[in-house]
């Protein structure tokens, strides 16, 4: 097992009508080829910034990112990305949006139709493919935006807040479903939530960014069984975890405000 | 270059802001495409009790109060003049019908390429747009008697006229639809690795669809009037045309079943308009 993602610590300034915006800080992280990393952090601190970064969409004004050895310039074929919203194309059906990025990228989509008839099982949608986004819940939709990143068969997935949008029942059923999907496909996971309770729960690796701009505060091993028992998350062990995480990231803003850089604000200009 | 390519790069889409029919173009009547919509027999029941009603009220106002059929024809006197008139009135019918669908084709196909090309460049579409709205505003049909005067007093004329008049329509429409980008939508393409072209015709053309089918439908409106007035300028053919000596001679009865047919062929672009906006527009709701 061989480092898939290499994060030298990276920046991001972004111009704004204020000045320039530091949003995100030398931040530096490796993930080793199946891990599942989580990114937790403070709201505002560069997390969506970083994953953004690493999918080549947002550009990195900083450091560089070797994703798979060599470094991550523009969007790639071997990563996949899933964002905040399931974000379907409301005018194809359920397979078409699921073919999707096989039609960008000019693959023979018959060579593809077993594949994704499985990925559309794996995420609980069969019967459902004709369907278009209007008539699916929103836990559905993100499910067949699951089954969208997979359809090319990426080696790293990208998860950005991908379950922030949905309601708390539905979540908990997520975090079980992509559990069973990277035990299945063995991916390499980097995830970016809010949820701390979220990232003990999924990752091997919790990074903790500091508020903006975002930076490496600590890194935790969660050191939980695998597979998750059934009620871990009642167990004591999952909540100390979940505290000690807790209290790093208020201890960060507190840390901060005593400087006097703390804004609550998402953009605050650095000067 | 893509013009987005640098707000992309510049900060992350709103994912809750779905491009819905946020912004509006100059006589967006989108609302008039979906408006009639028949659900059971109990609404096809009333539109043709009201139908019988108006039809049947006219019929009996006419023969009780002995108004004479050149001042004011019954509904019955028009159905016959449209029976007994058709051999004479439609070759004028195709001569109309002609000249709408050769002006819309080529007025619709420029007034969307030039929508989809101006709308890449925003720089141009600015100082463009102006120009565009004074092609809208201006009655193109005042253009007819100049072109007559160059071109004769046959079809080429009216075919320019109408094509004049769809265009902008259609252009005004689709610009605003291929201004609807929805960046998240664009940058889930690009993770992708999308092209501009794949772009634009994956995520920028089907958004913008639901825009192009209201220009068309404006556009054939426009069309329809700018055909039977340029009709009416000069050169004995065409629907127009029927229209002034019917009623040049006060033959009332014949004169209300042109319009009749006038009217028919509006009623088809709507209803033409409107199934393709089922196919192109239905996800919108």
């Amino acid at each position: 097992m061989g480092v898939v993602v290499e994060v030298r610590s990276v920046s991001k300034v972004y111009a704004s009508e204020r000045g320039p915006v530091n949003a995100l800080q030398k931040f530096s992280m490796t993930v080793e080829e199946g891990d599942f990393v989580a990114i937790v952090g403070p709201s505002g601190c560069g997390k969506t910034t970083l994953l953004w970064g690493l999918t080549g969409l947002h550009p990195f004004t900083g450091g560089e990112a070797l994703m798979l050895g060599t470094p991550m310039q523009r969007p790639r074929k071997d990563i996949g990305i899933i964002f905040q919203q399931a974000n379907l194309l409301p005018w194809r059906t359920l397979l078409q949006n699921i073919m999707f990025p096989l039609e960008i990228m000019r693959e023979d989509l018959s060579n593809y139709r077993e594949r994704v008839k499985g990925l559309i099982a794996s995420v609980q949608l069969d019967g459902f493919e004709n369907h278009f986004p209007r008539e699916l819940s929103g836990g559905m939709q993100q499910r067949a935006s699951i089954a969208r990143a997979l359809s090319f068969d990426p080696k790293i997935l990208l998860m950005d807040e991908p379950f922030g949008a949905l309601d708390a029942y539905t979540r908990d059923e997520m975090d079980t479903l992509i559990l069973g999907i990277w035990k299945q496909t063995r991916k390499t996971i980097a995830f970016v939530t809010h949820r701390i309770e979220e990232a003990v729960y999924l990752a091997n690796t919790v990074y903790v960014m500091t508020p903006r701009p975002g930076t490496n505060s600590a890194v935790f091993q969660i050191d939980l069984p695998r597979p998750r028992p059934e009620g871990i998350t009642m167990d004591r062990k999952y909540f100390e975890i979940v505290a000690e995480i807790k209290r790093k990231i208020v201890s960060d803003v507190e840390e901060q405000k005593r400087q006097g850089l703390y804004s609550s604000q998402a953009y605050s200009t650095v000067t | 270059m893509d013009q987005y390519d640098k707000e992309l790069e510049e900060k992350v889409p709103e994912f809750e802001g779905h491009a819905g029919p946020a912004s509006h173009g100059a006589l967006d009547i989108s609302a008039t495409v979906t408006a009639v919509q028949i659900h059971g027999w109990k609404q096809v029941l009333g539109i043709l009790a009201v139908a019988v009603l108006v039809i049947g009220g006219w019929e009996l106002a006419v023969r009780l109060t002995k108004v004479p059929e050149f001042v004011f024809p019954t509904p019955s006197a028009i159905a016959v003049a449209m029976v007994t008139n058709m051999p004479t009135v439609y070759p004028h019918f195709f001569i109309t019908l002609a000249e709408l669908a050769a002006g819309y084709v080529i007025g619709a196909a420029i007034g969307l390429f030039m929508a989809a090309v101006l709308t890449q460049v925003p720089y141009i579409e600015k100082v463009i747009t102006p120009y565009i709205l004074l092609l809208v505003t201006t009655p193109t049909i005042a253009l007819v008697p100049l072109l007559m005067l160059r071109m004769g007093f046959n079809i080429w004329p009216r075919i320019i006229a109408v094509a004049l008049s769809v265009g902008p329509m259609v252009m005004i429409n689709a610009t605003t639809g291929f201004r609807r980008t929805d960046l998240a939508k664009i940058a889930l393409a690009k993770s992708y690795g999308a092209t501009t072209f794949q772009i634009f015709r994956k995520i920028r053309f089907p958004l913008a669809l639901p825009m192009i089918n209201v220009g068309l439908l404006v556009g054939g409106i426009f069309g329809l009037i700018t055909a039977v007035a340029s009709d009416m300028f000069g050169g004995k053919f065409g629907l127009g045309n029927r229209i002034s000596y019917y009623s040049s001679l006060a033959r009332m009865a014949s004169f209300f079943a042109v319009i009749l047919l006038v009217s028919l062929i509006g009623i088809s672009i709507w209803i033409i308009m409107a199934a393709v906006g089922k196919k192109w527009a239905s996800w919108q709701e």
